[in-house]
This record gives structure tokens, sequence and C-alpha cells, in this order.
């Protein structure tokens, strides 16, 4: 076994053992904190590796989750049948997105830009959309909630924990066979020059378009797992520009393009949040505002000194 | 609907365009010369809208008498943010950029909500309920005066660009960036009057704006999102573009809000960005590299 599989290993280990021995604040912080190292994850298929700049993830997101959250509220359907049609209708939506963007040789903040449209133009729709809530939100049944249900994704804290845990290593697995696989590399040579991959024979086009569907697909997962952990939906809130830049610092800090530093981006992110919160309140400086200020002053900090991510430098120490 | 209302309207909408024009100029004019896209623009804008209802609430000046030390203020801040935390940056990929300019958002809109609560603050003037009747359209005073400032402000900086020296050299930086270098060109001097200039245009735009809608924090990320919708549309880093699609922007949102419902009138706004940067990228104006 390498050294980077053992200590793979060990961190599965502990993180299986973990429910054992926190409680249940403890656990929802884990929760979230896998949440947010998955949908890094999915995010990094498209911007670490593929080199293309989205800042509308939010839009799969929220996609996901309606349309998972729909078919349950509506008709019954459980997220088995739901996380299906999340997955159709996101990889639809990133491959016209896609498609746009990259016939017409948009790249770059251009793309950026374009992304944050449609997640606009999307939240702005859903507000209008009288079936699914509108503005007024949708609201899942909260069913009981210590029997594992799992055809209907009810269930305690737990389930949801390990639902993620088990996704995350999956997330993880994927991407690392996709990074060592041919389209692996032929992103990796789009992302440091496009035209360069282009000389050498590379469908550019074809590439970047499969990165946005595995990429929205693997965020659609997330949005379904939103919508039934969380159980109420508004608009003006999953499809927020503001949650688009909460899934991408956690890998921006942790290390684009790395396979280890969304998970470890989402940690640190979260538990500084978390701290924060924890500290200001011990002060009983209790201003609104105060927590987001400080959050902010650390990631220009870590933006200013760290500007590959804390993972790359944490990767050399350990020898991974 | 009668003609005369929709016409009153497309006026109303003309004006405020002028002014979203004025505030998106300044991202124009530091994304064309500077090439960092200001994440923090409408934040900028904010804290320019505050400052104009403290110096109302304290010493009693009209909005349009605190442009000027506002927009001084401003110069100084936006040449000090450029000279210290942008431009380290300046050779940094997008994402590292809009990561730096993202954290500085988040900290202007943050601390004015720890300043000055969640409420909304406004600005009462006399003149604000008055208005001037040509011909049947109803020219709002406020509103007239708050588009003659953007214009005023628009026109100075053009004239600006086009005559002094600065403003010369600062196109060459835009133009030939290892060029201006060459000729020796102060570079990082030049983008940080850029910055600066960019910063004075949301001064203006947020005192002027006070006077037509009441100033809460979460306005600023908004105002971000509208001034990107109005320079792509317009043409990023075409200062003609960018009032242009201000003005645009402006009567499509007034329009959207008469004849379908004022919560979807940003629907117009980002479904025009889609088709110009479909059909258009380098927008209305822009050209193309």
């Amino acid at each position: 076994m390498t050294r980077t599989s053992a200590s793979l290993a060990i961190l599965g280990a502990v993180l299986v053992a973990f429910p054992f021995f926190a409680g249940n604040y403890a656990l929802s912080v884990a929760t979230l904190i896998l949440y947010f190292a998955y949908t890094g994850q999915a995010w990094n298929v498209m911007m670490g590796f593929a080199g293309q700049l989205s800042l509308g993830h939010a839009l799969y997101v929220g996609v996901g989750a309606y349309a998972a959250a729909g078919l349950f509220f509506h008709y019954g359907l459980g997220p088995w049948a739901g996380l299906w049609l999340a997955i159709f209708l996101c990889v639809a939506m990133g491959l016209v997105v896609g498609f746009l963007a990259f016939r017409f040789g948009i790249s770059g903040v251009y793309f950026a830009l374009l992304t944050i449209a449609f997640a606009e133009f999307t939240r702005i729709g859903f507000d209008h959309l009288d079936w699914l809530g509108g503005p007024g939100g949708l609201f899942l049944k909260v069913a009981q909630r210590d029997s594992w249900d799992l055809p209907n994704f009810r269930g305690p804290p737990l389930m949801y924990y390990y639902a993620m845990l088990a996704l995350c290593l999956l997330a993880l697995l994927v991407c690392s066979r996709l990074l060592r696989s041919k389209a692996g590399y032929y992103w990796q040579a789009i992302r440091e020059n496009e035209e360069a991959a282009q000389a050498l024979g590379i469908n550019t086009f074809r590439w970047k378009m499969l990165a946005v569907a595995i990429s929205s697909a693997m965020t659609a997962v997330s949005g379904v797992f939103f919508a039934f952990y969380y159980n109420n939906l508004f608009p003006e809130q999953i499809f927020h520009i503001s949650r688009s830049i909460e899934i991408i610092l956690g890998p921006i800090i942790g290390g684009i393009g790395t396979l280890f530093g969304p998970i470890l981006g989402a940690a640190v992110l979260t538990l500084l949040s978390d701290g924060i919160t924890d500290g200001l309140a011990a002060l009983g400086w209790e201003i609104p505002g105060i927590k987001q200020v400080f959050y902010g002053v650390v990631l220009l900090a870590v933006i200013m000194f760290l500007p590959n991510g804390i993972w790359p430098p944490i990767a050399r120490k350990l020898k991974l | 609907m009668s003609v005369e209302l929709a016409a009153n309207v497309v006026v109303a909408g003309v004006l405020t365009g002028l002014v979203y024009g004025l505030m998106a100029l300044g991202l124009s004019v530091i994304f064309g010369v500077v090439r960092v896209v200001n994440f923090a623009h409408g934040e900028m804008m904010t804290v320019a809208m505050y400052a104009a209802t403290v110096l109302f609430a304290s010493l009693g000046m009209d909005p349009f008498v605190c442009i000027l030390p506002v927009a001084v203020a401003f110069f100084f801040f936006g040449y000090a943010l450029q000279r210290t935390l942008i431009n380290p940056f300046i050779a940094r990929p997008e994402h590292s950029q809009f990561m730096l300019l993202v954290a500085v958002a988040l900290i202007i809109v943050n601390g004015l909500l720890m300043i000055f609560g969640p409420s909304a603050r406004t600005v009462q003037v006399d003149y604000q309920l008055e208005s001037f009747e040509i011909g049947g359209i109803l020219l709002d005073k406020a509103r007239l005066y708050a588009a003659l400032a953007a214009v005023a402000t628009a026109a100075g900086l053009f004239a600006f660009f086009r005559t002094t020296r600065a403003g010369k050299a600062i196109r060459a930086c835009a133009d030939n960036h290892l060029g201006a270098l060459v000729v020796g060109l102060d570079v990082k001097k030049l983008y940080a009057l850029t910055f600066g200039l960019g910063a004075v245009c949301v001064a203006v735009a947020g005192c002027a704006m006070v006077l037509l809608v009441d100033v809460t924090p979460p306005l600023g990320p908004a105002y971000t999102l509208l001034a990107f919708v109005i320079v792509i549309v317009g043409g990023l880093g075409s200062m003609p573009g960018a009032l242009l699609g201000g003005v645009l922007i402006g009567v499509s949102e007034a329009l959207a809000g008469l004849f379908v419902a004022p919560s979807a009138k940003g629907m117009f706004s980002f479904g025009l960005l889609i088709l110009i940067l479909l059909f258009r990228p380098q927008g209305l104006l822009g050209r193309r590299n």
C-alpha cells in the first residue's frame, strides 16, 4: 500500500467511526463539511481539471433540488426516482450553457459571467413558478426521523452523514480515476493552453462539454441531498450567487485542481465559520455581520499568502 | 394602457439608466485598463450611498453637494485599494482575482451591516416630489438631476482620457501593456489612478442614486450583478457602451415593471445579457480582441 492510500484509509476509518463519538451538533457540522467537500469536488472537475470557471453552480444544486423535491411533493416519488430526473435536467442545462458558450468562443471572465446570468435567470424564473412554490418556498413534509427510511431518504442525522460520506468517497474515487484518464489529460492540456491543445488535435469543444456534463451531474446529486436534508427550498436562497460562491470557496482555498483540496477547503472553511461564531459569542460580540467580516479577512489572507491553496504545501510536507 | 404612461415610464427608465451607466462605466474603465473584474463594484456603490445618507443626516448636506467630498474620498480609496491589495494580483489567474474581490465585497457588505443595521436608509429633500412637465411627459426633478450629474461626470472622464497626458498614458497602458512599460510609463501608478477614477464614477452614481432608491446592505451584490450586465451588454472596456448599456437596462427594467411584473425585471436584464453574450460577446459597442 502506498503512503497516499494508507493515509486515505486511516482518514476513511476515522470518518466512519466519527458518529460514535460525536454529538448531534458535531454530526451536523461534519455533514455540512462533507456536503461542501462533495459539491466542491464536482465544481473542481470543471474548473480545476478543465479550466472552465463557473460562478453559477448554484444553478445545478437548485435545479437538482427542485426536480427531486417537486416529484416527491406532488407525486410522492422518492429521491431515487427524482435523482435521475435531477441529473437529466442538470446535465441538459449544463450542456445548453456549455454548447452556447463554447460554440460561440466564450471563455474566461465572459464564461463566468454567462454562468452567473443563467443562474440568476433561473432564480427569477423559479420565483414565478407557482407549481414549485414560487418565492414562498417549497416545503417537504418532515417525517419521523428515528428509523432509516431509505426509499424515501428519511431518517436520523446519522443516515445523512453516511450518505454524504459515501458520496464524498465515491466522488474522490471517480475524480482520481478521471484525472488519470485520457479525458483528464486532455482537460489539463485545455486548462493550461487551449490553443496548444487544439493544435495537437484535441477536440476541445467535446472535452469541455464532457467536463460540464460530469460536473453538473455530480452537482445535481448535491441538490437532491440538499432538498431532502433541509426540506425547504426557496429560489432566493438556493440559486443565489452567494450560494455559488460558497460552493467554490472550498476548492479555491483548499487548492484548485487537486483531489484533496476541495475536502480540506470545505473542512477549514466550515470549521472556521463555526469557530468564529463561537469565539464571537464567547466575547459577547454579537453584532449582525461581524462574523462575515472576520470570514472575509481570513479569506483575504489565505488568497494573498497561499495563492495555490492550503493543500499543496501540506501535501509536500506530508510527502503525499 | 396609454401611450403617455408608457412614454413617461421610458423617460424615467432612460434617466435611471444613465445613473446605472455611470456606475457601470467605472467597472468598464477598470476592466478595460487594469484587466481585473471588480467583483466588489456594487458594494462600493452602496458605501457611497451610505456616505451620502450620513452626510445628509448629520450635516444636512444635499446629496448633490455630497458628490464632491465622497468622490474625493473614493478616489483615494480606489487608488489605495489598487496599490495595496489588487496590484499583487495583476498577473494571477482570474479565479484568484475573483476570490480577492469577493473577500473585499464580503467585508464591505457585512461591515455596512454592522455599522448601519439591516433597515433601509433614505434621504428626503423637498425637490424629490417635484417635477417638470414637457409636452405631457413628467420629469422627476431628482431623477433628472441625477441623470445630469451622471452625464456630466461621464463627459468629464471622457475629456480626461482624450485630452490630458495622464489620460492618454492610461489609454496607452490599456492598448499595449508591454509597449507602455517599454516607453517608461509608470504602469502601477497609472493602474491605481484608473482604479481611483473608476471609484469616482461609483461615488457620483451612488450619491445620485440615493435620491432614487433606499439603501440597504444587500443592494451591493445586486448592483454588482447589474453593473456586469450593463458592461457586457454595452461592451466591456467601451466607455460609450457602458452608458448605452445602462440606458438599455434602465428602460428594459422600467418596461418589464410596467408590462409584466416588477419582480420579473431582472429576468429581462439577464435574458438580454445571455442574448448579447451569445450573438455579440464583445457587447454592442465593444471591439473584438
